[in-house]
């Protein structure tokens, strides 16, 4: 190596590789020498957050991780459960937040196709794409403290996002069935982009990242090495700079036909028996590839770096080693097997080298130009990187609401909708002014101007696809069922109590599958968080796995794989804690699955409400009004599991013609939603209801811990009645759909407190966020 | 009916190609890979949708030197069935089987969504089912589905009667409303001189069941097997 590097190295080397100088001396102890700049440079990413999950892994190990249907849990390229005995899920959730605060679109794009990489290098071919997504206010109407230079910047960060998603999964040709948005003061400068990829793959099929069989060769294969995203991972485990401009060329830059090519060759060799393992180059590129696949086969790689093509000829070791060059996999290949491997590969127009082989002894050594330039073992860069237990402060208690329901809504009512709304609406009411606010609010109004830019029927086996229900549900061609999935975030009641909060995140998930008739299977996790240097976070994060794992273990929904980002935030602020949850669940038969939308006129509505009702955290308080203060309740996971057995006999027994949950938006948002098809209905709460809730406006805009609606035929209501009793759940029957106007009064009352055309508040709903956007 | 889907590199409706018209359908459809030089004895030729090379360059500019492009075009020649659905569309027209260019959405996006189409000539290989005035429910899913040629082309596409679908309202009104792209005259689907070549932006093999959305575009290929089958008795 021709670089100098001062001995001991200054501070200016050690930030360059990301090492602080404590784990430098501790490397220097470990490896009984001083390490080469090589060395330094893979020491740093593997040792970073980003890799090594040092300040994380002791609290994840938590969760649960296993399942009777549990194929692969965390640690490989992906998480797989079997559905069926020829069927398994592959799925995972990754970040790629820091990347999209400087160059969204690339950004973006590029964590798409990272996340597909994951899922075919299982083997499984990859059916369906979601994309979790938040970004701050793309306006100041809601909460004038943004800064309008921030409005643009986010709006900017937002279209890029969405263009990138859109422009590597349309031409990869994986559709983008579903996804969230949430805009929040907190995500300001600092989006989080989220993608989680799901696979099929017959559980015999599923092949992983192992490193075995000493000779046995390496194939590089797919894209050329260049200088793009060397260190993308130290990148990722800092705060961002103030001028995040300049960290541009730690970005990189994706092919999506390289990838869709790519895909289709891993696919035709999956069953070849020379096949022995794969992974793809993913943050910390070769570096961490290598090494991971030679630590989990517990052997060693001999690599010869003058055999990786390079896209410029002038890179070395360190640059090659650490490049983030994006559509590229390592696989271990049988001896025999290397010319059959190439040529399929070829036959895809894609390029694939040999660049070393398996050794018995457990190091990765690295050999460029006749000399050897890294020694390193294996376990040092894998399963020895340090591990930190990062101090946590105390949880503050959550504070009292300053405000109640009566207040909250009189609030509400000082502020309109401004002039020049597209829609008009006659508001006869207080309530009727604060669900219009609440309606177009940029975190309810349709995504539609996200997800028409993105392909979400290619493959022909979208049921449900992006806004159609609670989740997106894809069917399996060869099976009568489908599997559904959902994305679900709730940042704010993590805020609120952090406990709660990563309770309430599964729960949403597993009530999003209930209400499409799926059976919850399992779940991947992206852990979205500030510094873990700061006590306050970092209780935050323990908190959250803690209540994570309390709800996985109750509803009996393991961890099956996930990711960790930290340090989102920059001189702006930090984002709150999101945990996003990615379940799936098995819909045996899709012709039963079940859409929220009221689907005809002449059906019972019925509300399932479950624990103490709140207006804390609610959508009226948190994005109308932001008022940022309460507490969340607790859940009952008794009632929730009585609650599933409950929602599928109904759905499998045809008792139910819609289904759709009540989460922190309220019931009057949930009704809405429902009567977005233009279809509307008559609604009288009863008194026992509203009495629960604590008023009306409580009723209306506050929600429950478990709450969700149906609809059922009337001839089936004797029979919903008897299956709620057997599993002692109580619920409310609220009207019936029909008409043309949503009408909601409490029973007894002539005068309705909400009365709204259906049509209006399709209206509402399609035309916000264009119209928030300035287009 | 013997349909080959061509797999280009880059194409990702071809699997759905195969599916409608295997699976669904029942016809006997098998894939042709881009590297070939020859087809098998065929009814129909299917150019799918998808991103062949990327799209990049300009949409279809690259697959139309596939190799197999050759023997794509002799069957053209020869009076061969050849449907081409989005990319598929796009690569036509830059292999010169079909007149005029796709060019850029007029919103600059991707656009994925239904959209209504109307027959406006049901006497072609492609649509002996159907009638005249019939709305078809499809999905549309592209970037370059804007149809573009000179007037004169136009006039004379018009005068032949090689307009086969047009993008409409639910009724079969073609209103500038319903056209999801720019299209001149909201052309969604054109024939070439000998009336054997079909090129659409729409997606009939993403219309061929209920469960997703609707199955009027197995109305299209069930009517292209039918034609074939006929014709082979003939």
């Amino acid at each position: 190596m021709a670089v100098e590097i001062p001995d001991p190295p200054n501070d200016k080397t050690l930030f360059r590789v990301g090492l602080t100088r404590d784990e430098y001396e501790e490397l220097c102890r470990r490896l009984g020498r001083k390490p080469n700049i090589v060395e330094m440079g893979m020491v740093g990413a593997m040792w970073s957050e980003h890799c090594a999950y040092k300040s994380s892994r002791l609290h994840l190990r938590k969760l649960p991780t296993s399942g009777s249907r549990v194929l692969q849990g965390p640690g490989e390229n992906a998480g797989a459960v079997a559905l069926t005995d020829n069927i398994a899920a592959v799925f995972k959730i990754e970040s790629h937040n820091h990347p999209s605060a400087v160059e969204p679109f690339q950004a973006a794009a590029t964590g798409v196709g990272g996340i597909i990489r994951d899922i075919f290098t299982m083997g499984a071919r990859p059916i369906a794409t979601t994309d979790p997504l938040r970004f701050g206010p793309i306006t100041d109407f809601y909460d004038p403290d943004i800064p309008r230079e921030a409005i643009e910047r986010n709006r900017f960060l937002f279209s890029g996002v969405v263009a990138g998603i859109a422009h590597y999964g349309n031409c990869v040709g994986i559709p983008t069935v579903g996804g969230e948005v949430v805009f929040d003061a907190s995500y300001s400068l600092n989006p989080l982009m989220n993608g989680m990829c799901l696979g099929v793959v017959n559980p015999g099929e599923l092949i992983r990242a192992f490193a075995q069989g000493e000779g046995n060769k390496v194939l590089l294969v797919g894209a050329k090495t260049g200088a793009d995203g060397v260190q993308g991972a130290t990148f990722a485990s800092v705060d961002l700079a103030e001028d995040v401009q300049r960290d541009r060329p730690a970005v990189q830059i994706g092919d999506p036909f390289l990838e869709k090519c790519l895909i289709e060759a891993t696919l035709a060799l999956k069953n070849h028996p020379a096949l022995v393992g794969v992974q793809d180059l993913g943050a910390a590129g070769l570096t961490s590839s290598s090494c991971e696949m030679a630590g989990r086969g517990g052997v060693g790689l001999k690599l010869n770096l003058d055999n990786v093509p390079l896209r410029q000829a002038e890179i070395g070791p360190y640059e090659i080693m650490l490049s983030e060059s994006q559509e590229r996999m390592l696989m271990i290949i049988g001896k025999d097997g290397v010319d059959a491997v190439g040529e399929e590969f070829a036959r895809w127009g894609l390029d694939s080298a040999t660049i070393g082989e398996v050794i018995a002894e457990p190091v990765v050594s690295l050999w460029w130009k006749g000399g050897e330039v890294a020694h390193l073992p294996t376990a040092l860069l894998t399963t020895e990187a340090p591990e930190h237990e990062r101090p946590t402060a105390a949880i503050p208690q959550p504070k009292p609401l300053r405000l109640d329901g009566n207040e909250a809504v009189r609030l509400a009512a000082k502020r309109a909708l401004p002039d020049d709304f597209p829609i008009k609406l006659e508001l006869n009411t207080p309530f009727e002014n604060a669900l219009a606010l609440l309606l177009a609010h940029p975190n309810n109004a349709s995504k539609r101007i996200v997800w028409q830019q993105y392909d979400h029927q290619v493959q022909d086996n979208t049921v449900f696809g992006p806004e159609a229900a609670d989740a997106a549900l894809v069917r399996l061609k060869d099976d009568p069922g489908g599997i559904a999935i959902t994305t679900d975030g709730p940042g704010h009641l993590c805020m609120l109590d952090p406990h709660l909060g990563g309770q309430h995140a599964v729960k949403e998930a597993y009530l999003n599958l209930l209400t499409v008739g799926a059976e919850p299977a399992a779940y991947t996790n992206c852990l979205n968080f500030a510094s873990p240097e700061d006590p306050h976070v970092m209780a935050g994060f323990v908190a959250i796995v803690e209540g994570m794992a309390k709800a996985s273990r109750a509803l009996e929904t393991p961890v099956v794989s996930g990711n960790v980002s930290f340090y989102n935030q920059t001189v702006g602020g930090a984002v709150m804690p999101t945990p996003v949850i990615g379940m799936v669940g098995y819909v045996p038969d899709v012709r039963r699955a079940l859409r929220h939308r009221f689907p005809r006129a002449g059906l019972s509505i019925l509300t399932v409400a479950i624990g103490d009702w709140r207006l804390d955290g609610s959508g009226l308080l948190w994005d109308v009004l932001c008022e940022r203060d309460g507490a969340v309740s607790a859940i009952d996971f008794s009632a929730l599991v009585a609650l599933k057995d409950f929602t599928l006999t109904a759905i499998y027994d045809g008792l139910v013609a819609s289904a759709h949950d009540i989460d922190s938006g309220g019931l009057a948002l949930a009704l809405a939603e429902c009567a977005y098809g233009e279809m509307g209905a008559q609604i009288e709460l009863p008194a026992e209801l509203v009495q629960a809730a604590g008023g009306l406006a409580e009723t209306l805009f506050g929600f429950p811990p478990i709450g969700l609606t149906l609809t059922v035929p009337p001839e089936k209501e004797r029979d919903i009645a008897a299956l709620a009793d057997a599993y002692s759940l109580p619920v409310y029957d609220l009207g019936e759909t029909g008409g043309e106007t949503l009408s909601v009064a409490v029973a007894g009352e002539t005068k309705p407190a909400i009365s709204f055309p259906a049509s209006a508040l399709a209206a509402i709903h399609n035309e916000s966020l264009p119209y928030w956007m300035g287009t | 009916m013997k349909a080959g889907i061509i797999t280009f590199l880059g194409s990702n409706c071809d699997d759905d190609a195969l599916y409608a018209l295997g699976d669904v359908l029942g016809a006997d459809a098998s894939r042709v890979l881009y590297n070939e030089n020859e087809l098998p004895k065929l009814d129909l030729v299917v150019l799918p949708g998808g991103f062949s090379y990327g799209d990049y360059l300009r949409c279809g500019a690259i697959a139309r030197f596939s190799p197999i492009m050759s023997a794509v075009k002799e069957f053209a020649d020869a009076g061969g069935l050849v449907l081409g659905i989005c990319n598929g569309f796009q690569i036509l027209t830059e292999a010169g089987l079909l007149p005029g260019a796709l060019t850029r959405n007029d919103c600059v996006e991707f656009r994925c969504k239904w959209v209504n189409i109307r027959v406006e000539n049901n006497q072609t290989p492609f649509t002996g089912e159907l009638s005249p005035g019939d709305v078809l429910r499809v999905p549309i899913a592209h970037t370059e589905g804007n149809y573009f040629d000179r007037p004169e082309n136009i006039a004379r596409l018009n005068e032949e009667n090689r307009v086969v679908f047009r993008y409409c309202d639910e009724k079969g009104q073609v209103t500038p409303e319903a056209n999801p792209n720019g299209s001149i005259e909201n052309i969604a689907g054109i024939l070439n001189e000998g009336g054997n070549v079909l090129g659409m932006m729409p997606h009939p093999e993403r219309a061929c069941e209920e469960l997703l959305g609707s199955a009027d575009g197995m109305r299209i290929l069930r009517s292209i097997a039918l034609y074939a089958v006929n014709r082979a008795d003939a």
